[in-house]
């Protein structure tokens, strides 16, 4: 293989790492949010699979992948609301509550699947209108033959659908949103203090709604991306644990935005490897198996977790429902 | 899971309470049955009769219900710890590979007396040391046990699909499945089991686990409430600044209690293996580890509770399959939506009916009766 031919590889590989990478960004920033806000969601994977259904159903019925992606919204805000409903306003156990969402939505988009269009809990395929398609960004194809920069700009950059690019500028506006607004700020401290919070006269209530809507919208546009943008019908538990996943990256970025998306990215790099390396010995260590590749993400935010790499901390009023003073 | 003061009277709290909770779960579940536009009260009707009344259909029932025992009670004893431990799933994955490893491994030396109480312990060390690592890495470094026990379940996944498509699997075959295990060290199925005494039962997957799962129900009562370690265990659950006043070591009664957790589900492989599929392969925990919490919300962490919500998860996941086979709408999603259902309204929401009921039993006796 010549240098050409395997950076061209590399591009390829680099350009699947960002198609698996999105819903993981958007889903870790939706985490990030909430958890900032000191609620823990282990229920991104159930509001990203219903979003995902709620999306590819309705672009199926109209035809519009934009319907589709308001729809996708509005179930997950749902989902996320009843979150908040449980574990905010009944001061339920916030992982019960996740748990419970998580059940509920892999059971319930599997058996409304199979009610409504009898195909083994598939949403009928889509056609190219229904669903988000690649954007070509200017010059891409002009560029496309000059070697590497082509490469990396037609292959990398251009011709993802507008979610990708949707996701990647997610970051700037997560990290505007949290360390330069108001918002963020009191965000941030509901997270680290309600108890000050509450002091300033602010709702701690109200600042934990308000980062639960943010976190459906994040995860809906996550759902959305999955089954109209990346694939083109619903399948049943097509999330396949990138919930989870999304959970480990936020962790692993340490709950900051920069951090979470270089996670994300390192996350979606494993898994596109991982089907790469299948049967190729790699220098040095011999035949890698795939599964360790795929459980690498698991294992890496473990070893994170127990501090060996760094230290993990979260928001110390992560997972503790507020009650007011009487 | 705060529970808010107030005066109930203790069998209001015992038993009406989680009535009322499960009651809710089944309410939602008949409304979303109606509106899939199903008939909720056939649904139930097929449901009991094919969860009890078919030939061996109470067999089946049990056999589920054997799975969610287990699973339900090492849910329940990391609660009392205080710990919410979400890697049953990936505890009973692994302690099956115990069971597994051990009987493919001892089959053709030892007799059934020897080799049984051989692969239970596997079972429990596999599963038991599935559990130590997020256990050890809670007590020791802090690290946040419900994030490490969702990885290992992720983990375990694919080390057994490693281990049964690379390493395990008999050789010359195609699907991942290691030889079958030597008939002597199957567990006796019940009906077989049954028959010895000139009883007749119909076929059905229910082995003698049943009777290792009712065990287990009484030596965790017994370990909870009347031992030291017990006591030590729900005292860590409840305070642990009060725990290390009371000269108790947090860290060595969680690690502790995440070993016997992970020992209990890792019992489902006993259940699996060594009674019903007699091989190892991918896949057979199925979610029963993820039952397990709800059986456990649904219980109250209490063995007793723990078997009726078991034989009502047995009974649902039966009378299940049976109404997926009747009629092609209800497909088995319909026990996860119920099971979700019961963990929101019986875990999350469970003191969301709490405040009606106090003010139920607060009410003061009318002036009228009270002249009278």
């Amino acid at each position: 293989m010549d240098i050409g031919e395997s950076l061209f590889l590399l591009v390829l590989t680099l350009d699947a790492t960002v198609r698996v990478a999105t819903p993981l960004i958007l889903a870790a920033l939706a985490g990030l949010i909430v958890e900032r806000a000191g609620v823990i969601d282990i229920g991104l994977e159930g509001k990203m699979l219903g979003a995902a259904f709620a999306a590819a159903t309705v672009a199926a019925v109209t035809g519009s992948a934009w319907l589709g992606l308001l729809m996708a919204l509005v179930v997950s805000v749902l989902l996320a609301l009843l979150h908040g409903f449980a574990c905010i306003t009944h001061k339920g156990n916030q992982i019960v509550s996740g748990v419970a969402i998580n059940i509920m939505v892999s059971g319930l988009t599997a058996l409304l699947g199979v009610a409504w269009f009898a195909r083994g809990g598939q949403t009928p395929p889509l056609s190219d209108e229904a669903r988000f398609g690649a954007v070509t960004l200017p010059g891409a194809e002009a560029l496309a033959d000059v070697p590497l920069i082509g490469a990396i700009y037609s292959e990398l950059l251009s011709g993802h659908n507008v979610l990708v690019y949707v996701a990647f500028l997610t970051v700037p506006f997560v990290w505007w949103l949290v360390y330069r607004t108001r918002f963020g700020l009191r965000l941030r401290a509901t997270g680290e203090n309600p108890a000050a919070v509450d002091t300033a006269g602010i709702s701690v209530e109200r600042m934990r709604f308000l980062a639960l809507v943010c976190c459906g919208i994040l995860c809906g546009l996550a759902g959305a991306y999955l089954s109209t943008g990346h694939s083109a019908s619903f399948i049943r538990d097509m999330t396949a644990g990138k919930g989870y996943i999304a959970l480990a990256a936020m962790i692993f970025g340490k709950w900051r935005p920069v951090p979470v998306l270089l996670a994300c990215l390192l996350f979606g790099f494993l898994d596109a490897v991982a089907v790469r390396l299948q049967g190729v010995a790699l220098p040095m260590v011999g035949e890698v198996p795939v599964q360790f590749v795929q459980a690498l993400p698991y294992i890496l935010t473990v070893v994170l977790l127990a501090g060996f790499i760094g230290q993990a901390i979260a928001p110390r009023a992560s997972g503790i429902p507020y009650v007011k003073e009487r | 899971m705060a529970n808010p003061g107030g005066q109930l009277p203790a069998w209001a709290d015992i038993v009406m309470l989680p009535l009322i909770n499960v009651a809710m779960a089944f309410i939602v579940s008949g409304i979303i049955i109606a509106a899939i536009g199903q008939n909720p009260f056939e649904a139930v009707r097929i449901m009991i009769l094919g969860a009890f009344s078919y030939d061996g259909a109470l067999g089946y029932t049990l056999y589920y219900t054997t799975n969610f025992v287990f699973t339900g009670l090492a849910v329940a004893v990391a609660f009392h710890a205080g710990l919410f431990n979400i890697g049953g799933e990936g505890q009973a994955y692994i302690g099956g590979l115990g069971v597994g490893l051990a009987a493919l491994a001892l089959d053709g030396s030892l007799p059934f007396i020897l080799l049984l109480p051989v692969t239970i312990a596997a079972a429990a060390l596999f599963g038991a040391g599935w559990a130590f690592i997020p256990g050890y890495l809670q007590a020791k470094r802090g690290s946040h046990i419900v994030i490490t026990t969702i990885m290992f379940n992720f983990i375990a996944a694919a080390l057994m699909v490693y281990l049964m498509t690379q390493v395990l699997i008999r050789p010359g075959q195609m699907s991942p499945e290691s030889r079958v295990l030597a008939e002597h060290a199957w567990l006796p199925f019940m009906h077989e089991a049954l028959g010895w005494f000139g009883i007749a039962a119909a076929r059905s997957p229910l082995n003698l686990s049943l009777l290792w799962a009712l065990a287990c129900c009484v030596l965790v009562w017994l370990l909870i409430w009347h031992t030291r370690l017990g006591h030590e265990i729900r005292t860590v659950g409840s305070n642990q600044t009060a725990a290390v006043y009371a000269g108790i070591r947090p860290d060595r009664t969680i690690i502790v209690a995440m070993c016997i957790s992970g020992g209990l589900a890792g019992f489902v492989g006993v259940n699996e293996i060594l009674g019903v599929q007699h091989r190892l392969l991918l896949d057979f925990s199925a979610g029963y580890g993820f039952t397990g919490i709800a059986v456990a919300l649904m219980g109250r962490n209490h063995p007793v509770g723990i078997v009726l919500a078991s034989l009502l998860f047995g009974a649902l996941y039966q009378g299940g399959a049976e109404l997926a086979f009747e009629n092609a709408a209800f497909t088995p999603d319909l026990i996860v939506v119920i099971q979700g259902l019961v963990v929101l309204f019986s875990g999350a929401l469970g003191f969301m009916f709490r405040p009606y009921l106090e003010r139920l039993f607060a009410r003061p006796v009318p002036p009228a009766l009270a002249e009278a």
